[in-house]
């Protein structure tokens, strides 16, 4: 495993599924399904529509808050990474922000697979360390007033932001909503912004 | 043990990548097959064990880890499964891949596999436990400062640093013993909040900072 070789990871994978293939360990009409479900089906949508309700429901985000796992379960949303989703709140004066220091744990069924940012060195070595100047490259500048809480992903319980609602949008349906909510504003590196 | 993988708080990766909207799920094609690959072959090792998967990606070399990123390390890691479980000879998927681009080498033979004796009482990681959780919301506790010889998900960085409970979480399967298949050993998991002037000292941005530790990791604090 260590012996450098000069062998590209995509030969190697190539190599790797044939020989699963062959001795018929992997099936790859599943496997091609499988991929499909995470480039198609699986992604932050899925959690665009529990902000976009939890915004205009009052009672949806109460319920939320107190028992994300359940509540996310209720719109079809569960399975690997996401047995147990804690739901936080960002507000004027607190930010939540996410990341898994040893790995790379997300919650999949709600924000689909990991960005290349947050599989990153940089960002899982820093913000637990220095948030705000993370933030701030980033593009996101919070007051100095601002509480940052960042949540490290070490066990299997997983962490969604639910982001705070943008002034202006107060005219604007739960439909309409859901296309302004951003993966990034749901691991919180970033806010929502009005259309 | 002391890996790479344990990033919290270390030096020298530079600015962190600016985020893209139109970032494709898979950059490249290999990635997808990898991604898949990996959740399948889980199947193939004993008890679908996410906690020996991690385990694998924290044994590999810092080149291996970090060379050719996130689904670099899973398609090394898987590979370290399979031949760790004699599903695959070593050097098999290397022998293959010279194969593939024209070259004329030996494969190793298809060896006995000798998978670990492990089976997952359950698929899920929860566990229901008699035991009251040892410690209670709004304690003082410190991360025990430990070096763990194989698997754990104590990060360095909170080793050794008083915090307090914030909540408790569902009981879990242990990842220190789970992951070398000895057993699901199960544990109560607490998030714990800590201080950035604990961890960082006294110059350190204000924020704190919580992370999910199993009740071994921890000890009560005066």
């Amino acid at each position: 495993m260590s012996a450098p070789d000069q062998l590209s990871p995509a030969l190697r994978a190539e190599a790797l599924e044939q020989l699963l293939v062959e001795r018929e360990l992997v099936d790859p009409a599943g496997l091609d399904r499988l991929i499909a479900s995470y480039e198609s089906d699986i992604g932050p949508l899925n959690g665009a529509k529990v902000v976009a309700k939890a915004w205009t429901d009052p009672d949806y985000k109460r319920r939320l808050l107190a028992d994300g796992t359940a509540v996310i379960a209720e719109m079809g949303f569960a399975g690997p990474q996401a047995e147990h989703i804690v739901v936080v709140e960002n507000t004027a004066s607190v930010h939540n922000v996410v990341v898994c220091t040893l790995c790379s744990c997300y919650p999949w069924p709600v924000l689909g697979l990991p960005p290349s940012w947050y599989k990153d060195p940089a960002y899982r070595a820093r913000v637990v360390k220095e948030p705000r100047t993370v933030l701030a490259e980033m593009g996101l500048r919070l007051e100095d007033d601002v509480r940052i809480i960042v949540r490290d992903s070490s066990s299997e319980v997983r962490w969604l932001v639910l982001p705070e609602r943008p002034a202006g949008t107060e005219h604007m349906s739960e439909a309409e909503l859901v296309g302004l909510v951003t993966r990034d504003a749901m691991v919180g590196v970033a806010k929502v912004s009005a259309p | 043990m002391e890996s790479i993988a344990d990033m919290g708080g270390t030096d020298g990766w530079g600015p962190v990548p600016v985020p893209r909207p139109d970032e494709p799920v898979f950059a490249e094609r290999w990635q997808a097959r990898v991604y898949g690959l990996t959740r399948l072959i889980m199947f193939q090792i004993s008890g679908r064990n996410r906690d020996a998967f991690r385990h694998s990606l924290e044994r590999l070399d810092r080149d291996t880890y970090l060379n050719n990123g996130y689904y670099g390390r899973w398609l090394a890691g898987g590979e370290l499964m399979l031949t760790d479980s004699a599903i695959l000879a070593p050097g098999a998927v290397a022998a293959r891949a010279r194969n593939l681009q024209g070259e004329q080498v030996a494969e190793p033979a298809v060896p006995e596999p000798n998978k670990p004796g492990h089976a997952e009482t359950d698929p899920s990681w929860r566990r229901e436990l008699d035991r009251p959780p040892a410690f209670a919301v709004g304690q003082t506790v410190r991360a025990k400062d430990i070096s763990p010889e194989g698997h754990t998900r104590l990060p360095r960085y909170v080793r050794g640093h008083i915090g307090v409970v914030e909540l408790i979480q569902p009981a879990s399967v242990y990842p220190d013993t789970n992951a070398h298949f000895r057993g699901e050993n199960p544990q109560h998991v607490y998030t714990v909040g800590f201080e950035s002037r604990e961890l960082w000292g006294a110059d350190a941005e204000p924020f704190s900072v919580t992370i999910e530790l199993y009740e071994p990791y921890l000890e009560a604090a005066a």
